[in-house]
């Protein structure tokens, strides 16, 4: 605990330090307390639109989520099916989603669907590895109790096989935090009219640089908790997997 | 032959690839018989068993058997189950819902030495105790013929000593055919009605030795040290 506290502290005092003693611009690099400040000031400002991003990264998660585990289940069960839409789904990560955005935007609108669609596009691949990375490599003995105690194909999935996947997608959801945010923001470049990103893209010309930054800040405590309520779902959900248990 | 409750393989073939695992094995186990196979390692023993199991087809020959269930080497209990629902897996699989299940391997648990551990976790149970739970699945899953392969390979000398007796025990209250795949000649010896040694691959039956002996035995006893012996001559 104490570790990520100091490091965190000098990485601000050199930040302020650069302030005072560089010529740079307040409109380029506001210092530290000058975000503060901003946090301070704009708090609801910064709430509120936090609690536009979260839902669309939230939300976006869970379905991703929902979406990578059936989709490596699905390729998991067919391998005619793996092998045609694997390279499909690995060129779909190739695709920058600027180029999709527009579309996104024409079809759904400012509403939340195409932010969803995107945080989902970016963030279900991971997942999708994961999970079927760990279906394919469940330990063959197991495989074979459940044949010699004549379970079904579904009851094979069921009792062994996902449950022995879980932890993978969990891990593929954690990956997935990070770019899920970045998607979110950028979404939200494309065509909203609320949210971090919306501020974001607002703040910077009117020169409102250190609301700009303290909007980045809480985009960054914000997927700093959503990777930790992931680790509490990891602790909850498989509890198993958990390497420090006496 | 028909098999009511026994086992019985003729001229089994069994290759992979270049490598032929078994040659020309013809073994039949008669119901509640108790028969262990020794023989060095890697001489197909365990591709006997999953043979027996129907968990692979011999190239040639014949099995004819009545339902086998396998032990597989390691436990391979489900971490995610507690201890009783590891063993009631094989209800499970049957058909009955959780507490049916459970309401099965309760008796077993409190009869077989795992009194108070029914819902530990698997990695609280030391390895006797987990190969316990394993075998109490095998016997749960209500098949009349056991295939075990090495149960107690992992087990360090003392637990396995134990776990032979106890083995030994549950057997008599349980009376099943078994079919036990060992490299201890001493186990084959404490536990078995018949020994069988296998050769070196191509694996076949080279020697089989009656144990005319009372139970419960001790591998100290003079006459399972004379018949380790006989059998340890076999293997040469």
């Amino acid at each position: 605990m104490i570790a990520p506290l100091v490091l965190l502290a000098l990485f601000i005092g050199g930040w302020e330090l650069y302030t005072r003693v560089s010529d740079v611009d307040a409109f380029i690099l506001p210092a530290p307390h000058e975000v503060a400040q901003s946090l301070y000031d704009d708090r609801s400002l910064l709430l509120s639109n936090l609690s536009v991003t979260a839902q669309e990264v939230g939300l976006g998660i869970v379905l991703a989520l929902l979406v990578g585990v059936l989709l490596a289940f699905a390729l998991h069960l067919s391998p005619p099916l793996r092998r045609a839409a694997y390279p499909l789904l690995v060129s779909s990560q190739a695709v920058p989603f600027v180029i999709l955005a527009p579309l996104l935007v024409f079809w759904f609108g400012f509403s939340v669907f195409a932010k969803l669609a995107i945080v989902v596009i970016v963030c279900f691949f991971p997942v999708v590895v994961t999970t079927l990375d760990a279906l394919r490599n469940v330990d063959p003995e197991l495989l074979k109790l459940m044949r010699t105690l004549d379970a079904s194909r579904w009851q094979t999935l069921r009792m062994v096989e996902a449950p022995a996947a879980l932890p993978a997608a969990l891990s593929g959801a954690k990956i997935a935090v990070a770019v899920a945010v970045i998607g979110a923001v950028f979404a939200e470049y494309t065509g909203s009219e609320k949210g971090l990103g919306h501020l974001l893209l607002t703040s910077t010309p009117q020169l409102e640089t250190a609301r700009a930054w303290a909007a980045t800040v809480v985009l960054a405590l914000f997927a700093v908790a959503l990777f930790s309520a992931l680790g509490v779902a990891q602790r909850v959900l498989v509890p198993w997997t958990r390497k420090d248990r006496t | 032959m028909h098999v009511d409750g026994g086992v019985q393989l003729t001229r089994i073939h069994r290759a992979f690839g270049p490598v032929t695992a078994l040659a020309d094995l013809s073994l039949s186990v008669a119901p509640r018989e108790v028969v262990a196979v020794v023989g060095p390692s890697g001489c197909g023993k365990s591709t006997l068993l999953e043979i027996v199991c129907g968990l692979q087809r011999p190239d040639a020959g014949t099995c004819e058997t009545a339902p086998a269930v396998l032990m597989p080497q390691r436990d391979s209990l489900l971490p995610w189950l507690s201890a009783i629902d590891n063993a009631a897996l094989a209800r499970r699989v049957a058909g009955d819902n959780r507490e049916a299940a459970r309401a099965k391997a309760r008796p077993l648990f409190a009869h077989f030495g795992l009194d108070g551990f029914e819902s530990a976790r698997t990695d609280e149970l030391s390895g006797g105790m987990r190969q316990r739970v394993a075998f109490l699945r095998t016997l749960l899953s209500g098949k009349p013929v056991l295939c075990l392969d090495e149960p107690f390979g992992a087990l360090d000398a003392i637990t396995r000593g134990e776990m032979q007796a106890w083995l030994s025990d549950a057997l008599a209250e349980e009376p099943r055919t078994v079919l036990l795949v060992t490299h201890d000649v001493e186990e084959a010896c404490v536990l078995a009605d018949r020994v069988c040694v296998m050769s070196p691959r191509p694996g076949r039956i080279v020697a089989e030795l009656d144990v005319a002996l009372e139970r419960p035995r001790r591998a100290t006893d003079p006459a399972v040290v004379a018949l380790r012996e006989r059998a340890l001559e076999a293997l040469r």
